[in-house]
């Protein structure tokens, strides 16, 4: 073989190393804010709640809920820094602006393209934070919800599944194990809801599910979702409420009225 | 006007057949010309339930085919008079039965006058299952009082809903709940889910209870079907369920623990 033809398959078949493409889960850190002793100390309760979860945790900060003039002005040494205090490694920045670009290749952090859309998250291990006071949720105007409420007055019986295009579902009955109910709005079951119910599908985070009696074998809203092991420790068998709030499902009890 | 009803349940073995047989009988003693339905093609059991397994010559598929009429086939009850049963082939399989075939045959049963045509189901949710049940106009849906028989039964209302021709014409196929082998001893200790848990999660009206009774595998090995033994509460139940089938209001009877006097214990074994 000739001098050029033996380099070139070696560089095509190394033999020191495997190049493969790879999935691996990282924990996202969604900054909403450059003050960094605010981080500091909420980032040390996350931890204090949970520790095994983020002992040497690779980390990606995410940049895209900042504001331009906060992307000039984050100090991401020092974000690094107070995170490696915590045992957190950093690892990469995603969708960061030039400045930050820069910044990312002086620290030697990989840099990540923005998110496309709405990619499900899952969410995170961390056992849901006890808050009984309801925050407040910022209710945007909703920009699709084109078609009329879809209204069923019949059980959902297990094996059937019912998906509301582009608007809200109403369910006068129960929805059986293993049935499933979607919408791209709002679900409302007046029954118990024992099967899946799956609310935004096409990526609404307002949308929201409510059920007189909540045994379900799963929930989700825009993606987001929880499974019946978590399910069954909160507010299970009561008439609830399930919507997003800080990307994460909550479950709170409808209001009682004698 | 000839009904149709379909004994179904999605899971096997819970007693589809054994409810057809005493069902059939039931309407049969009370007056009404019935016809009963094997829909188990290569599985066919309810000749055998009903005592005429030497007397089959033809079967529904051979009517189907056209190798022989609707008369040769039917095999007339030796304890009835206005009962009449249609067997299933055992060698054939259910693809055998194609929904035109189907239709035919019930509509030639109608037109011989037969007010009631029970249609034995065969389990599943398959094409067997989904022939039995297509044409009826009622359900009577049979269900353990156990977790996986439940939510089958729950499987088969909702395809009963979805895919029989009443659904396809906008209609509703008058479904009734019949739960077997109900235990109430059981039921009071919390072993098995009672008739409130099953009716909430079934949603549905319940037609009857059957008491587990030793009784009904004496009347399937005698080829009887269990509602001649009226002594025993499995035939007092279906009989009651019977009733309730044609309009009557009967109160539910066998769903508490039995009251054992002294003398019962003494002398008997439970029933």
């Amino acid at each position: 073989m000739s001098k050029s033809a033996q380099r070139a398959s070696t560089v095509d078949r190394p033999e020191s190393f495997q190049l493969k493409g790879g999935l691996f889960p990282m924990t996202l850190l969604e900054l909403k804010s450059t003050d960094l002793a605010a981080i500091k100390l909420e980032l040390m309760e996350k931890v204090t709640q949970s520790p095994n979860f983020f002992q040497r945790s690779p980390l990606v900060f995410g940049v895209e809920q900042l504001t331009e003039a906060q992307q000039e002005s984050l100090d991401l040494l020092g974000l690094c820094t107070l995170c490696r205090e915590l045992t957190l490694l950093p690892t990469a920045v995603r969708g960061a602006n030039a400045r930050l670009l820069n910044e990312c290749a002086k620290l030697s952090l990989a840099i990540l393209p923005r998110s496309r859309g709405k990619q499900s998250e899952l969410t995170t291990e961390t056992p849901p934070a006890a808050t009984e006071t309801t925050e407040p949720v910022e209710v945007t105007k909703t920009t699709t919800a084109s078609a009329p409420t879809r209204i069923i007055t019949t059980p959902i019986r297990s094996g059937q599944q019912i998906y509301a295009r582009g608007g809200d579902l109403i369910v006068m009955a129960s929805v059986s194990a293993g049935a499933e109910v979607l919408a791209d709005g709002n679900i409302h079951i007046y029954g118990a809801l024992r099967g899946r119910a799956l609310a935004g599908v096409q990526g609404d985070e307002n949308a929201r599910i409510f059920c007189s009696s909540q045994e379900a074998e799963l929930v989700a809203v825009a993606g987001q979702f929880m499974v019946d092991e978590v399910l069954r420790t909160n507010h299970w068998k009561d008439a609830v409420q399930i919507y997003l709030a800080g990307g994460r499902i909550q479950i709170t009890p409808l209001p009682k009225h004698n | 006007m000839a009904k149709i009803i379909v004994v179904t349940s999605g899971k096997g073995g819970v007693g589809k057949t054994t409810t057809s047989s005493a069902i059939s009988t039931g309407l049969a003693l009370r007056g009404h010309k019935t016809a009963v339905i094997d829909f188990d093609i290569g599985l066919r059991n309810l000749d055998l339930v009903m005592n005429c397994e030497r007397r089959v010559v033809y079967d529904f598929v051979n009517v189907i085919n056209g190798d022989a009429t609707l008369k040769q086939a039917l095999i007339k009850d030796k304890r009835c008079e206005n009962l009449f049963i249609l067997p299933a082939s055992q060698t054939r399989d259910k693809d055998a039965l194609t929904k035109e075939g189907v239709e035919q045959v019930l509509n030639e049963l109608k037109e011989m006058g037969f007010e009631y045509i029970i249609c034995d189901s065969p389990a599943g949710i398959e094409h067997g299952a989904f022939i039995a049940l297509y044409y009826a106009d009622e359900a009577v849906v049979v269900a353990n009082p156990e977790v996986s028989s439940v939510r089958d039964s729950d499987r088969i209302l909702g395809i009963l809903q979805s895919k029989s021709r009443k659904a396809e014409q906008g209609e509703n196929v008058v479904e009734h709940l019949l739960i077997t082998r109900y235990d109430p001893e059981r039921v009071a200790r919390g072993e098995m889910l009672g008739v409130a848990d099953v009716e909430e999660i079934l949603a549905t009206k319940l037609l009857g209870v059957i008491p587990e009774c030793q009784s009904v595998l004496k009347a399937s090995n005698q080829g009887v079907p269990v509602i001649h033994d009226t002594e025993s509460r499995a035939g007092k139940a279906y009989a009651d369920a019977v009733a309730r089938l044609t309009g009557e209001q009967v109160e539910h009877r066998f769903l508490t623990p039995e009251h054992k006097s002294l003398f019962k214990r003494l002398f008997r074994r439970s029933a």
